[in-house]
């Protein structure tokens, strides 16, 4: 006899789909951000493309922006652009790696836990604010400083850029320092080398990916950036003709839909025309997101187990 | 009296994950009713991986390539069609590592029963005490029961673990080396409960030691490499084995 | 050999000194903007000024309307990004395996993440303003500043789900859990500090913006506040844009004291954000 008490023996039924409707749901929020990026794309495009048919190449190439005499030369845009990114990266990205350095290599505990969050407050700081600041104070102190008619010029324009890019090469460059495994290190260290040639030999060139990556993403952040430019860089759009235009107005291509999208008249020419500079700033942001994505994915290789 | 009739029966059993290995080569294995089945032999075996193949936890691995059948009451487990979450609720599983959950303890050893849906404050305190009962862990913890898990000793938190695969009266309950980490005292408080419960559930133990093994095994079945190697009795086993192999390992002279 | 070493030692003291330098500069320059607004701002603050409307061409008066619609925008983003971002997140840590759709998923993300704001401006103009005819509204701008933040929260709330210990999971599913009781019972409420400090940084980013809200929510002026989701409104950040570049003749102290409100706003989001982590890191038992 069984002496186990009878336990009632149900059959094995069909596999139930987990849960019918939430299942799906997670799904679709997942591909969401696909859907999302094309969407994007899909209505640039669309609202843009036009104005390749409505101005002419040579047009778009000039260097004159003067929508309302209808000349759409993109060049001053794109080198205002170009030329306030490159002051801006000429000191955000030392300062930001070597705070990066700082933070991973050389600070002691508790500076660590001060400088972090006061570098992310610096990146959530609004942009607008440091517009505001820049017009008040750096402006006025650039203008003496260097004898300029203006200090609203390409290098206020820089300097706030560098700062608001500054977190985030900080951030991805100390991830990435901090993912060079101590045994680098120590083998350095138990050869005799200091700390600082440690650094500058075997930690930051094992962590060189993660940190081009970092350089990557802040200039991304600073190509990108709109208000704080428009509020600070003067809005000239002449194409700034060499390093000294930095001391010179400038107008970038963010700053100029900013400035332009509220006064035209939806369907125009020139509506089309901003549009289409969306068009180039959303395919400069692919390619630096989506190269420095595939450089970070290519480090990261998991494989779970499960508990044995 | 126990009738002696057969829980599990693993047909041709092959198994290889997605990085090659090939952790189950062509495994036959009958395991009784009401009886503990000791699972043993040097690591990498394949111990492991078997038990995952009984609740189908390996759903969660990288398996690359599986055959075979593995027949519980009569039905095979390994068909697409099977309700695993039923399955799993049917064959408990212990890991050698004790996982408390982020609860309390009461709430750890009810889990099983809450992702069931029970809700009847009777089943869940009769269930608690009876599981904890079993688990040989009632009298330390009856007057904590509202505490983090966490707090638990290594011993007590694997008695807990194996309190919660009770809980919900599994047919089946698979124990990974489930005294790895005890004190001698621990283990033979687990050991001497296993004695108990195999009057109620089917037991399939990978043992420890193979000292562990002769002590608790009804049924013995040496693995190496992925094959099963020999399945006899344990008396039989530890004493006589029918393969060198058997013999060499038992004998402590590899592994 | 030894004066080499002595060499290198002061070469290290040097090296270190000047790191040691710019981390304090970069620390001083913040404090010094935030201590700076906040002095010059602070006599602004007033009950008047928080709690009334602007008056007089905006050159006098307050900026409730402004918080109110901050408010309401940080709200409305939160309604339509928080259950997305944490839903794609779930989705990227708990239910799909890594794969060449996965990985599609995450580029598109670090993607959004990488947009300019002022592209998602005229995305938003070309999708919910003009093509859905939401119009200038609340809604529209809620919309797009919802896409915009979607990118920190998904990839905060994945981080938070994937440091849970996986040998939770594998208990919970031995035990007959399926995944999403699973997910809903064990791995969520662990993770949950980590979900709302991203939540909040991603709201916070999403307040504190201008670009994106210009040509699909915000209004120059409004003498009354928003009344639906389809109605315009002001914003701080556009406002204090407003009377910092488009209004000649204005009072300092009514700009200082809008860019203190916000500072508070988004500096305050942050603080909340980081006290959340912090105390959740040293409660963590795992
Ligand atoms: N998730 C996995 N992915 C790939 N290979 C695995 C996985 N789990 C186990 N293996 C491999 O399968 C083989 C058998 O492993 P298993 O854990 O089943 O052995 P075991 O007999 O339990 O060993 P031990 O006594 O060490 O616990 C080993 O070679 C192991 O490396
Ligand atoms: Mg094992």
């Amino acid at each position: 006899m069984d002496t186990t008490a009878p336990r009632p023996r149900k059959r094995l039924a069909i596999f139930r789909t987990a849960d019918p409707v939430l299942t799906p749901l997670i799904k679709a929020c997942g591909y969401s951000a696909i859907l999302f990026v094309i969407m994007i794309f899909v209505f640039l495009w669309s609202e843009g493309f036009a104005a390749l048919g409505e101005v002419s190449l040579k047009n778009l190439f000039s260097a004159r922006w003067y929508p309302i005499e209808e000349y759409f030369g993109l060049l001053p845009l794109i080198g205002g652009s170009l030329l306030v990114t490159l002051g801006a990266a000429l000191f955000a990205v030392p300062i930001g790696v070597l705070t990066a350095v700082y933070i991973s290599e050389v600070a002691p505990r508790w500076m660590r836990e001060v400088l972090k969050p006061v570098i992310e407050i610096l990146g959530g700081l609004p942009s607008v604010v440091l517009g505001f600041l820049g017009i008040l104070v750096l402006a006025p102190f650039l203008r003496k400083l260097l004898d300029l008619p203006t200090g609203l010029t390409a290098l206020a324009g820089s300097i706030l850029l560098g700062a608001i890019s500054i977190p985030t090469i900080v951030s991805i460059a100390e991830d990435a320092l901090d993912a060079v495994p101590r045994s680098y290190r120590d083998a350095s260290l138990a050869i005799g080398a200091t700390r600082w040639q440690t650094i500058w030999r075997v930690t930051l060139p094992a962590a060189r990916s993660g940190v081009f990556t970092a350089i990557m993403l802040g200039i991304g952040r600073a190509i990108g950036e709109t208000m704080t430019v428009m509020m600070v860089s003067g809005n000239a759009a002449v194409l700034p003709s060499g390093l000294r235009a930095l001391f010179e107005p400038v107008r970038t291509m963010t700053a100029t839909i900013a400035a332009e999208m509220g006064e035209v008249a939806t369907g125009s020419v020139h509506y089309h025309v901003l549009f289409l500079i969306g068009i180039i700033l959303f395919l400069i942001s692919l390619v630096v997101n989506v190269s420095a994505s595939l450089l970070i994915q290519r480090k990261q290789k998991r494989s779970e187990r499960v508990l044995s | 009296m126990v009738t002696l009739m057969d829980k599990i029966v693993i047909k041709d059993l092959y198994l290889q994950y997605s990085d090659q290995t090939e952790s189950l080569r062509g495994i036959n294995l009958t395991i009784p009713a009401n009886q503990i089945s000791v699972l043993f032999g040097p690591a990498g075996g394949g111990k492991s991986t078997l038990l995952r193949v009984l609740n189908r936890l390996n759903d969660l691995t990288d398996v690359r390539a599986q055959s075979g059948e593995v027949l519980f009451d009569g039905l095979n487990i390994l068909e697409k069609s099977v309700d695993v979450i039923n399955l799993r609720r049917k064959v408990g599983m212990v890991f050698a590592t004790p996982v408390a959950l982020p609860f309390s303890i009461r709430r750890n050893v009810l889990y099983g029963l809450e992702l069931a849906g029970e809700h009847r404050p009777r089943v869940l305190s009769e269930a608690l005490e009876r599981s904890l009962t079993q688990a040989a862990l009632w009298d330390e913890v009856k007057d904590r029961l509202d505490d983090p898990a966490v707090a638990l000793s290594g011993g007590q938190q694997q008695r807990l673990c194996l309190a919660r695969s009770l809980a919900q009266q599994p047919e089946v309950i698979l124990l990974d080396e489930p005294t790895s980490g005890l004190d001698p005292i621990s283990t033979s408080k687990v050991e001497a409960s296993l004695q108990e419960l195999k009057q109620e559930y089917t037991i399939v133990l990978v043992p420890h030691s193979v000292q562990q093994a002769a002590r608790v095994a009804d049924m013995a079945a040496f693995f190496l490499q992925g094959e099963l190697v020999e399945f006899s009795p344990g008396k039989r086993l530890f004493t006589n084995p029918r393969d060198k192999r058997t013999q060499d390992y038992v004998e402590g002279r590899f592994g | 050999m030894t004066s080499s070493t002595a060499k290198r030692q002061r070469q290290q003291a040097a090296g270190f000194t000047l790191l040691t330098v710019i981390a304090a500069l970069t620390i001083f320059v913040i404090v010094a903007i935030l201590a700076y607004i906040l002095i010059r701002g602070v006599g602004a603050v007033s009950p008047g000024f928080l709690f009334t409307p602007p008056s007089n061409g905006m050159k006098a008066g307050g900026i409730w309307p402004a918080i109110v619609g901050t408010f309401y925008l940080t709200l409305g983003t939160a309604l339509f990004a928080v259950p997305l971002g944490i839903g794609a997140a779930i989705y990227l840590a708990e239910y799909a395996r890594e794969s060449t759709l996965t990985r599609v998923i995450r580029i598109a993300i670090t993607n959004l993440a990488g947009i300019p704001s002022v592209v998602y401006g005229l995305f938003g103009l070309g999708l919910f303003v003009l093509f859905l005819k939401f119009g200038t509204s609340i809604l529209a701008g809620s919309m797009t500043l919802a896409i915009m933040t979607l990118p920190v929260i998904i990839s905060t709330t994945e981080e938070a789900l994937r440091s849970v210990p996986q040998s939770f999971r594998v208990v919970s599913v031995s035990l007959g859990g399926t995944r999403w009781q699973t997910v809903r019972k064990v791995v969520l409420p662990e993770a949950l500090p980590g979900i709302l400090t991203g939540v909040i940084l991603g709201l916070e980013r999403a307040a504190g913006e201008t670009a994106p809200i210009m040509f699909t929510a915000a209004a120059f002026f409004l003498p009354r506040m928003p009344s639906s989701p389809l109605d315009p409104t002001m914003a701080l950040p556009y406002h204090l844009f407003v009377i910092s570049t488009q209004v000649p003749g204005m009072p300092v102290q009514i700009q200082f004291g809008t860019a203190l409100v916000l500072l508070v706003f988004v500096v305050g989001m942050n603080l909340v954000a980081t006290l959340i982590r912090s105390r959740a890191r040293a409660r963590r038992q795992w």
